[in-house]
């Protein structure tokens, strides 16, 4: 017999909107405001579709199943953050979204197209930070920090580079290799590219994990800013973190008890 | 900033694949130079083998030189086996390979790249110190040559189909044991064309034959290999 997963579907929770040109429109002439609004509006007015959809989301580990029937819509600017208790799927899910674990059912829609068919162009619009950080012992921060770039096809210069690492607190770490860096700051290693990456959507599992108070707080208004531009973010955290200015909304993903596949 | 800049996709350089690859290659290169040891391990683990054959047989120039291509290229296998379960495995570990497959080009360019940084770091070396082994076995300089020339072409084949097995027995518990039976099997043309061509050079025959054969196989598993291996991988990774 199958138990079904009840996970709590589209938009619950908090939800605190604030807009981000309410300050210069305020100041700007009336055609300037009206400009600004079609401009605001335009991902919403013109596509129609959510930038990012997932609908009826079934994930099977082994002989286990995870979750049923998960989905949500998340616009531009928006925050969707995954609760849930241990081993309930948070991380299947970021994975799926990925598109590095195919759901069992169901599909993903980025600005209304499966991402199965976008494949590259849909993974070059995200940054996904896992439990793992990416980063080569072997090689320096500096070392990393470029070479990940480079690959993701937009170099940095030495000075950028240098700049995005002492941003994330890594000033004169820059040449020692990574082995011998702390987990916390080898998660500011891989926070540093999430940075510079710049890219629309990110995906971070955990990412205050490791990170001390300083760091939290700093990472909490990047991904304020990164919203704040438009960007979109899936988060999964058991830490209490206030993102500043965000809009938040909130999927729970409940146990699925001894529900097998 | 208004909302649709930032969602537009970044301006980035072109995905050209001589880019990705020669990024790849040489960052695996530099890796592998940074751990000096590994290289070291695979070339002192063939010289030993090559050598215990000599010492084991006993001093004979005509049983040796009779022995001596498959002895050479049997250690040459075994040898580039010992390396291959380093692949993928430390990548898989620190969860680069995660970000590979998430790149927006194909994972396969991203596999022969570190396919082809294997042959730099293994199969070249080897490919040089063959004749110097050879030697032990009274070999004449045309085998020689043609030990040096099988073992540069048809270490790359053996690359890419150490690439396949890698990457399916990518985090089985005893996976260096697996990867022995899945590969070694599909090792045995190269083996058969390796060991003939220097057979044919030591008998006054033109490895040439045999050297084509070698250098079909190896641009077969060039193309293939990394696209089969791309995809156990992306099984792995889920």
């Amino acid at each position: 017999m199958r138990h079904h997963c009840k996970a709590q579907s589209p938009a619950a929770g908090r939800e605190s909107v604030e807009s981000a040109s309410a300050d210069i429109s305020r100041a700007a002439p009336p055609f300037a405001e009206v400009l600004l609004l079609l401009l605001h509006l335009r991902p919403f007015v013109f596509r129609g579709s959510p930038m990012l959809a997932a609908d009826n989301l079934e994930c099977v580990r082994g002989e286990q199943s995870l979750f049923q029937k998960v989905g949500f819509r998340l616009d531009a600017g928006e925050l969707l953050l995954l609760r849930g208790a241990n081993g309930v799927g948070k991380t299947s899910l970021l994975r799926m979204l990925c598109g590095l674990l195919p759901p069992r059912a169901g599909t993903i829609r980025w600005q209304g197209e499966d991402i199965r068919h976008l494949a590259g162009e849909y993974r070059a619009m995200l940054c996904y930070l896992g439990h793992l950080n990416a980063i080569k012992e072997e090689f320096t921060p500096l070392e990393n920090l470029m070479q990940d770039t480079a690959f993701a096809g937009a170099p940095l210069s030495p000075a950028q580079a240098l700049a995005a690492l002492a941003e994330a607190g890594l000033a004169g770490r820059q040449d020692l290799p990574a082995h011998s860096l702390s987990q916390g700051q080898k998660r500011r290693v891989a926070l540093a590219r999430l940075i510079v990456d710049q890219r629309p959507l990110w995906l971070l599992d955990e990412p205050f994990v490791a990170l001390d108070a300083e760091a939290v707080l700093w990472l909490a208004g990047k991904i304020g800013q990164h919203l704040e531009a438009g960007g979109l973010v899936v988060l999964t955290t058991h830490q209490i973190v206030e993102i500043p200015r965000a809009h938040v909304r909130e999927l729970r993903l409940a146990p699925s008890g001894s529900g097998r596949a | 900033m208004c909302v649709s800049c930032a969602l537009r996709p970044p301006d980035r350089e072109g995905h050209s694949v001589l880019r990705i690859l020669s990024f790849v290659v040489l960052r695996d290169v530099r890796l592998a130079l940074r751990r000096p040891a590994d290289i070291a391990s695979v070339l002192f683990f063939f010289v030993i083998v090559a050598s215990l054959f000599p010492l084991g047989v006993g001093p004979e120039p005509d049983l040796l030189r009779r022995l001596a291509p498959g002895v050479l290229w049997v250690g040459a296998l075994l040898a580039t086996m010992l390396s291959l379960p380093r692949l993928f495995a430390e990548d898989f570990r620190d969860g680069t390979l995660e970000q590979f497959a998430l790149a927006a080009h194909p994972l396969g360019l991203v596999v022969l790249g570190k396919v082809i940084a294997h042959w730099l770091c293994s199969g070249l070396p080897l490919a040089c110190a063959a004749p110097l082994l050879g030697v032990q076995f009274d070999l004449s300089s045309p085998a020689l040559l043609a030990l040096f020339a099988s073992v540069l072409l048809g270490a790359p084949a053996l690359s890419g189909i150490g690439a396949i097995g890698a990457a399916l027995t990518l985090g089985v518990r005893g996976s260096s044991v697996l990867l022995s039976l899945l590969v070694l099997p599909l090792y045995i043309p190269v083996l058969i064309f390796g060991a003939g061509a220097v057979e044919a050079a030591a008998s006054g025959f033109s490895p040439g034959a045999h050297l084509a054969l070698l250098a079909a196989m190896t641009v077969a598993g060039l193309a293939f290999a990394p696209w089969v291996a791309a995809l156990s991988l992306k099984l792995a990774l889920e």
